[in-house]
């Protein structure tokens, strides 16, 4: 057992601990936590892979916005998480035997599985010398231009999709003006009144 | 070596920055006034490219390292999709206006679902292919969610966003189950890589690729969203999903079968086969029982796609040809249908019921007929343009040696058509009822229903001669 | 390969000790502190009263709105972490691409901007 093999077997662990915790756990806060653990053991299992790039990406992305967005999500919504979870119990049985199906599945899958000839010719960027983010780097924007140019369009689809179904205007507060503060003449914003006693105004 | 590249996607380059401008200008100049000019500027950029398409470059060329390619059936189906978008999305001011849902950011959200159908019908590597869809995709969920204070709106965009995300992800483990044994995610290695005969392991990944596809053109049994989102989504929208975005899901399935798995035909006839029954007779059934004629023309798309998947099944280029004469028509007819469920008002408010058509032929014989002929094409009765389409796919499917397919589809289409014939016989020979339909439609609707209702008459003709169009779109996918 | 592991033992390590220093303490104050309780003592407190109702409420959309728009900037960010590591190599096009995408994503931010979405009120 090298240092290798155990860690993957660490990360490999806790990543399938918190998965199968993701889905039990009462408290969907927890869920969220347990998510969390998944995501950093997988991180690590990209290491151990030599995809540095990926690893750190799953930490910046998903451990750092999109548990945080989940979280967000999950206090949002009024659900009374109990009432799910009984619903959820009703169909154990058929997700457990789809489970089932599934995994026997993978294993008939990996276990005849094998590359065409010459695969390994194929590949874009052959595992080398060089450091993977600067392969990615190299690839991504000049190879694969298309497809990055169409990520960009994604992520302004997601963005726009997002303001339209969830932004309000309110017009019924008192908003900012910038240039129209800034403008203020304080001559003109102030009237003195000479007030007579016993008459008032 | 970039600048050719660039020429060969100039269309879908215009209509992305298009895109954009109009996002910019539209939100410096007064937001969702401008939303009306904004729909009639973007179907009049969706008619320019499709002139420019169809009458453009000839032959085949690829660009970005035949990440993209352009031949004549991405054409084909591009021209398609982006009439069609135009004439939904021309169709949709009016009730949009009226319900207080036309923003400006509508029109532009279709023009960028229809950047990515553009890319999709086009793609010929697997990441490319799936970027189109998922641009195609995340707009879609968002237009279908646009009445988002309606709990249905919304309920049909989180629907149709759980499982098209599920899908996607179904699509992207074949894919990379296909890459792991290819080596490559071009269509033209891996049809290479499966030349000499395909391991168990690649054969899943096409199996999981299937279902994945087969989820984008709600294909039974992956058709469950189908019939929710279809009802919930404002009509415009839906009217939109039945048309353009099932054109792309279809050009790219055969775009995946014909390009990447070309070679292994015995591998995946069998599956399109068993998803064309399934979907025919599952439309054709589960329509009888429906009352909202939203919900049916859901059933009713996931009928016609089994039988657009009929001519995928044959495995021959006359499939494909066959598949893009039917799509074409089958969007034509859907076209007309929507336009007239687009007018179906009661007092100036919606209708989806089918009852409320009762007698309707009393007093607007003229629409009454035009849908008439639009239930029968639809219903595939001899000799409208429907009966066609259906002719096609049955052919392809006989020549192919699937004659057991082709009985199969006679069946379901008999038994399909009692549900068109339903509604023609409400309409003519329905109860009495005090309380009819709003006289009267947008002249913009009137238009597309009579049009497209006379087309089905005159297109016996020949088609408009879209058969040998599609003939050498088909013979440029399958050589 | 091994080489680039090496690079990680520092963290290994720093992660080992973190995790167990963590459990000692949760441990020790299993073990260690005293503990009696009571339902009274367990029991939720509001200012003397019962608690009314459940302590999970709804949020405002809001906070989801600038989540998902914090989020989409942060792909962003992710996508230029390559481009700067391989900026000494990569060509023109590579250059120009990138100077395309946040052009595209600068139009989202203007249009965010103008319809007031990073306006909290």
């Amino acid at each position: 057992m090298t240092p290798i093999v155990i860690a993957f077997y660490l990360f490999a662990v806790s990543t399938i601990t918190g998965g199968l915790m993701t889905v039990v756990s009462r408290n969907p806060v927890h869920s969220v936590l347990w998510l969390i653990l998944s995501f950093l053991s997988s991180a690590g299992l990209f290491v151990l892979l030599g995809a540095e790039f990926v690893a750190m990406l799953l930490i910046i992305v998903y451990v750092g916005a999109v548990a945080v967005l989940f979280l967000f999500v999950v206090m949002m919504l009024d659900v009374d998480f109990a009432e799910l979870k009984a619903e959820m119990t009703r169909y154990m049985p058929l997700a457990l035997l789809i489970g089932v199906v599934i995994l026997m599945q993978f294993a008939l899958a990996f276990g005849a599985w094998d590359y065409s000839d010459g695969a390994a010719d194929r590949i874009a960027s052959p595992a080398g010398e060089i450091h993977n983010t600067k392969a990615l780097g190299l690839l991504i924007y000049d190879k694969y231009i298309m497809l990055f140019q169409l990520s960009g369009l994604i992520l302004l689809v997601a963005m726009i999709g997002a303001i339209v179904l969830t932004l309000r205007h309110r017009t019924d507060i008192k908003r900012q003006d910038i240039v129209g503060q800034m403008m203020r003449d304080p001559a003109k914003q102030m009237e003195l009144k000479d007030v007579k006693p016993g008459q008032g105004l | 070596m970039i600048s050719s590249d660039i020429q060969t996607v100039l269309p879908e380059i215009s209509l992305a920055v298009f895109a954009m401008l109009a996002l910019l200008a539209g939100v410096y100049n007064g937001k969702d006034k401008t939303a009306p000019m904004m729909v009639w500027l973007t179907s009049g950029m969706f008619v320019l490219l499709a002139a420019w398409i169809g009458y453009g470059g000839e032959g085949t060329t690829t660009a970005f390292g035949g990440m993209f390619v352009n031949d004549g059936f991405a054409r084909f189906a591009k021209v398609t999709i982006l009439l069609s978008a135009a004439a939904v999305l021309l169709m949709s001011q009016d009730y949009m206006t009226k319900l207080g849902l036309l923003r400006f950011e509508y029109p532009l959200l279709v023009a960028l679902s229809v950047v990515g159908m553009m890319f999709m019908v086009s793609a010929g590597d697997l990441m490319a292919l799936y970027m189109g869809l998922e641009l195609q995709s995340l707009a879609l969920y968002v237009v279908a969610s646009l009445r988002r204070d309606s709990v249905k709106s919304t309920e049909a965009g989180l629907k149709y966003f759980v499982l098209g995300a599920l899908s996607s992800g179904l699509l992207l483990y074949g894919a990379s189950l296909t890459y792991g044994f290819a080596g490559t995610t071009l269509f033209s290695g891996i049809i290479a890589a499966a030349d000499g005969g395909v391991s168990l392991g690649m054969l899943f990944g096409v199996v999981f690729m299937l279902a994945g596809l087969a989820f984008k053109v709600s294909a039974a049994p992956f058709h469950m969203w189908t019939p929710d989102v279809y009802e919930g989504s404002p009509t415009p929208v839906t009217a939109f999903f039945a048309t353009a975005p099932k054109v792309a899901a279809m050009a790219m399935f055969a775009r995946v079968v014909h390009d990447a798995f070309g070679g292994i035909v015995g591998e995946w006839q069998q599956i399109i086969a068993f998803l064309s029954v399934l979907s025919m007779f599952l439309g054709a059934i589960a329509a009888i029982g429906q009352t909202n004629i939203k919900r049916l023309m859901a059933y009713s798309s996931i009928a016609h796609m089994g039988f657009a998947l009929m001519g995928l099944a044959a495995g021959t280029a006359f499939g494909v040809q066959a598949m893009l004469i039917y799509m074409a028509i089958y969007v034509t007819m859907n076209i007309g249908t929507f336009a007239f469920i687009l007018s179906m008002e009661r007092d100036g408010r919606p209708v989806t019921n089918i009852a409320s058509l009762n007698q309707y032929a009393k007093t607007e014989p003229l629409k009454a007929l035009a849908v008439l002929l639009l239930m029968f094409s639809l219903a595939g009765v001899p000799p409208l343009v429907g009966f066609f389409g259906k002719f096609y796919v049955l052919r392809a499917a006989y020549d192919a040696g699937l004659a057991w397919l082709a009985v199969a589809g006679v069946v379901a289409s008999v038994i399909g058509a009692f549900y068109y014939l339903r509604i023609v016989f409400y309409m003519y020979f329905g109860a009495e009822q005090d309380d009819p339909l709003d006289r009267g439609m947008p002249p913009v609707l009137w238009g597309f229903l009579v049009v497209t209702a006379a087309m089905m008459l005159v297109g016996i003709v020949n088609l408009f001669g879209i058969e040998p169009l599609a003939q050498a779109a088909a013979a440029t996918l399958v050589n | 390969m091994d080489e680039l592991l090496r690079e990680y033992l520092p963290i290994i390590i720093f992660l080992g000790l973190a995790i167990g220093i963590g459990l000692v303490l949760i441990l020790a104050a299993a073990i260690i502190a005293v503990s009696n309780p009571d339902p009274e003592k367990v029991s939720a407190y509001e200012c003397g009263f019962n608690a009314f109702d459940d302590a999970r409420m709804k949020f405002d959309v809001r906070f989801y709105l600038v989540a998902i728009l914090f989020i989409i900037f942060d792909l962003e960010i992710a996508f230029l972490f390559p481009w700067a590591v391989a900026f000494a190599d990569i060509s023109m096009i590579g250059f120009w691409s990138m100077i395309v995408f946040l052009g595209v994503l600068t139009i989202g931010f203007a249009y965010e901007w103008k319809k007031g979405a990073l306006e909290w009120v």
